[in-house]
This record gives C-alpha cells, structure tokens and sequence, in this order.
C-alpha cells in the first residue's frame, strides 16, 4: 500500500514536471560571441540565444549559470549545472568524460593572431593558448613553446604586451578581436583544422536530456531557424 | 536612465555616468559586499573553532586533545588551494549523499556513475528548481564554512600558544583564592590570555582580507572576479566597448584592500590598548609607569 502512494505521489511529481523540467545552463561567458556576460550583467551571444530557443522546444525551463572554463566539465560531472554549452568542440578525450549532443555549430577553423607586422615564423615562437582547449593541446604538439591563460582575453593581453608572440584560438572569436584592434592585431600564418563541431556537454548519465536536445537541434537546423542565429552572430550562412 | 538606451550616441560625462551604472557595474559593486559579509560572518566562527581547537589541545581527555592537534597540525599543513577546492566539493556530494540515502530510498541506480555523481532531483541540494540566489548563497556558505575551518586552524595555535603565555603566578594565586579550576580558566586564564593573542590573531585577520580572491575559486564571484571580466578589453558587441582597463580596476582594488588594512591597524590599536588595562605586562603600563 505504502510503496502504491509512493508510486502515486511519484507520477503525480513526474507528471508536474514534464511541463517545465528545471535545467541549468552552465557556459563560460567570457567567449564572444559564443558567449559573454552583457552590460546588464546576463548572459548574452550566440549560444544564449540557441539555448533559449532549444529550451522552448524542449519544453525546459532554463537557468543559466557561469562557471570558470578549467573546472567546467567536474562541475558538470558533480550536478552543479545539467549541460555545458560554451563553444566547447567536440573531442575524444572530453568525450571519455561526458557526452555531447550533435553538434550546433560547424567545426571553426583555428587562427594565429600576432601585433602587426610579425612574419609567419611566429607560430614557431611562444604562442599563447586558453587553458584546456583544444588549441593548447594542438600548440602543445607542435615545435611551438604554449603558454597557457584562463580566458580568451588574457591571452589576447599577453600578445599585446609582448609576454607571447601569438595567440591561437577559434577563428569566429578571433574576428571581432582583429578587426577591432584598428590594425594592431593581424592574422598570421595558415588556419588550421582542430576538432570537431561544437556541441552541448552533458553527463553521461543523462540520456533522457540529451536525447531532447538532439530532437531540438534536428528541428531548429530543419527550420533554418540555427542558419539565421549563426547568420546574425557569425556574419557568415549557416551550414545546415 | 532612458538617456543610457543608446549608448553609442553618448560621450563624455554622459557616457561615463551611463556605463558606472550599468547592470554589470552594479554587480561588481555588490561583490564589495560579498567580500565584507565573509570576513564579518567567518571571523566569529573562526574564533569559535580556534577556541574550540585550542581547548582540545589542553584537554586532560586523550582522545580530545590528540584530535585538537590533528586539527592544527593537518589543516594548517595542507595547501589552501586544495583544501578550498576539496572541501565544498565534498561537503556538497556529503550532504546531497545523506539526502539521497533519506529521501528516494527506493532507487536503484549507483550514486557513482563513472565520473558522474548523480542523486535523485529531491536530494539535490539547493534543488534544480530552486532561484539562482539560493545557489548563490548555499555556494558562498560552503565558502565561509571552507575558510572557517582553514583559518580556525590557524586561530587554535594562536590561542593554544596565547593560553600557554599566561603567567603560571596569576593561575597559582587565583587557586590559592579558592577559585575551581574552571573558574581559574574562564575568570583568569582566558580574560588574560587574550593581549597574547592579539599580534597572532590581528595577522590572521590581514590574511584573511587577503584571501578573498579565493572565493572566486569556489564559484563566488567576488571582486577579483568582476575587476578581471570589467576590465577586459570589449569589442563592439558590448554598448560600452572599451580597450584592456584592468589596471584601472585593479587599481580600485589595490586602494579598498589598502583602506581595509589601515582602518584594521586602527581598530586593533584600540582593541588591544583596551585588552592591555591592568595587565602585569608592559603594554598594560600607564605611561607614567613605564617612565618611572
């Protein structure tokens, strides 16, 4: 009888919940326009605008919360947040430890940045690469010397005042820095092809959410609703 | 302000008094606060556990003292750094363990899947559902209770070495009053021990101030946190672009950390002078004692 209510009350909670399942949204927000904190304070690029859009499909009701891009995945992995969408490519080794859903957005293209008027023999000097991405890694197997920073923007910083002789990182980002820095900033050397697309991280324990965002991005890349997002972000057609 | 709504419109005045007090600017105040709340809610509780510890390592019961050394003696061993990232962590999975375990009672799947370490929705601690403040404050809770324990430890040989400072005549004279021995210890022994304590603990303090930045390890966002993300360069994607400021921020930074050590040095000059009064020590002197 007991364990009946029991059954009971947990149908009546599932059945409460199907509406609107709770979900946090853990990205970085410090990787424009991926994702970046506005000046109001919230979470704000392309990925805040995909996410919301796969939220309302899914039926989810999200939260997002920032997190620091090195301990990203254990506070995935710990429940802190249910899903990682922060530009993070899709790689083996991350997939050892979590999953991904498909993949939202192509693989980018890789870039040296350098200060105006270096060769392309910098990319075999010191070259500066966020921390635990897989640009690090690729500088790492080169005959490059890699300086690892937090974020995005430091490495661009130590580029400027002359601790790194370039930086390599994903081209979309790179491009709003570039042109911007009125001509100090210039891309050198080849782009070069490291990892796959970008997808959302999700524990591996969690089928169920994963299978509903990969149902959401089927249908905003049939719609061309995921085109005109990466359109309006990237200033460059959507793929899918 | 409806004059802030377009901010590539303004210059000047105007632009600055718009971007000073954007959401973003408001947060970075805010965390001020953050910073204050942790040194006024942890330092109280970092006394309570250095008494605590000091204590047990006087205590005539074996078990106790040998657990108020080990306390010392561990914590003040282990770096700060993974100490701060291994305590919350683990504090957190323990107590959504200990929920799990009383309320979903009937599930079957382990708590350790692989890397994961999954509870049921109930036991999830603050819950999914709950605001994002209460995980904000359930964060920085588990933040003050992190620094209580590291700097307790620290606080607990202050006050052990303090204790044992004590001239061992005042103790005599107050046995030979007739004083129990816990009147000697609340009456004599820890109303002077104090005025030793005070260097070792007025250092802790500083440290502690300069710790905060610690907090952002574990997921608070203090001021450190917010100088850095205001202080990166912006691109136009931002209303208010701006080339790398962080100097300036952090030069903010430099004069509130400045500021809070010089008016700690005041209120400690007073504190102690007050702890001193009366005292059989030289700082408990009048002036015309001294000179005599």
């Amino acid at each position: 009888m007991k364990k009946l209510v029991l059954a009971a009350a947990f149908a009546a909670l599932a059945a409460g919940t199907v509406n609107a399942e709770a979900i946090r949204m853990g990205t970085e927000g410090a990787y424009p326009p991926y994702n970046f904190i506005n000046d109001n304070g919230e979470v704000d690029g392309f990925e805040r605008e995909v996410g919301d859009k796969l939220c309302e499909i899914a039926k989810l009701d999200c939260t997002w919360v920032t997190n620091d891009w090195d301990s990203i995945i254990p506070n995935l992995v710990s429940g802190n947040y249910d899903t990682i969408i922060a530009g993070m490519s899709i790689t083996p080794e991350r997939d050892e430890v979590i999953d991904f859903t498909q993949e939202y957005f192509p693989p980018d293209p890789s870039a040296y940045v350098a200060l105006a008027g270096a060769d392309d023999s910098v990319i075999h000097g010191v070259v500066a690469a966020q921390t635990s991405t897989i640009q690090a890694n690729y500088v790492a197997n080169t005959d490059a010397t890699v300086v690892e920073y937090a974020t995005l923007d430091d490495t661009i910083a130590a580029v400027r005042s002359g601790e790194a002789d370039a930086v390599l990182a994903d081209r979309g980002p790179l491009n709003d820095i570039v042109s911007e820095s009125n001509g100090e900033l210039v891309f050198v050397g080849d782009d070069v092809a490291i990892g796959g697309g970008v997808g959302i991280g999700v524990r591996e324990s969690d089928a169920e959410l994963k299978a509903k965002l990969n149902a959401a991005i089927d249908q905003m890349k049939a719609d061309g609703s995921l085109n005109a997002l990466i359109e309006k972000w990237f200033d460059r057609p959507g793929p899918y | 302000m409806h004059m802030c709504a377009d901010p590539s419109t303004l210059d000047g005045f105007n632009w600055w008094l718009c971007y000073l007090t954007t959401g973003k600017q408001i947060m970075f105040y805010e965390s001020f606060l953050t910073v204050l709340a942790l040194l006024f809610l942890t330092a109280p509780v970092v006394l309570l556990l250095g008494f605590g510890g000091a204590v047990s390592r006087r205590s005539h019961f074996a078990p106790l003292r040998w657990f108020g050394a080990a306390y010392t003696n561990v914590v003040r061993g282990v770096p700060d750094i993974i100490f701060f990232l291994f305590v919350p962590i683990a504090m957190d999975q323990g107590i959504e363990y200990i929920r799990h375990k009383i309320k979903c009672s009937d599930w079957d799947e382990p708590v350790r899947q692989g890397n994961d370490f999954v509870v049921c929705a109930a036991a999830k601690m603050p819950l999914g559902t709950s605001p994002q403040w209460v995980h904000e404050v359930y964060g920085f809770s588990l933040a003050l209770i992190a620094f209580a324990i590291v700097f307790g430890a620290f606080a607990a040989n202050t006050l052990y070495g303090a204790m044992q400072a004590v001239p061992r005549a005042q103790l005599e004279t107050a046995e030979a009053f007739g004083m129990s021995e816990r009147q000697v210890f609340w009456r004599i022994h820890v109303p002077q021990m104090w005025v030793f304590a005070m260097p070792g603990l007025t250092n802790l303090w500083m440290i502690l101030i300069k710790a905060s930045p610690l907090l952002f390890l574990l997921g608070v966002e203090d001021i450190v946190y917010w100088a850095k993300e205001l202080g990166g360069a912006k691109t136009t994607r931002f209303a208010y672009p701006h080339p790398d400021w962080r100097v300036y921020y952090f030069g903010v930074l430099l004069v509130f950390y400045l500021f809070m050590t010089w008016i700690s040095e005041r209120v400690f000059v007073r504190i102690n002078r007050k702890l001193s009064h009366g005292q059989a020590t030289l700082g408990g002197l009048t002036d015309a004692e001294v000179t005599a």
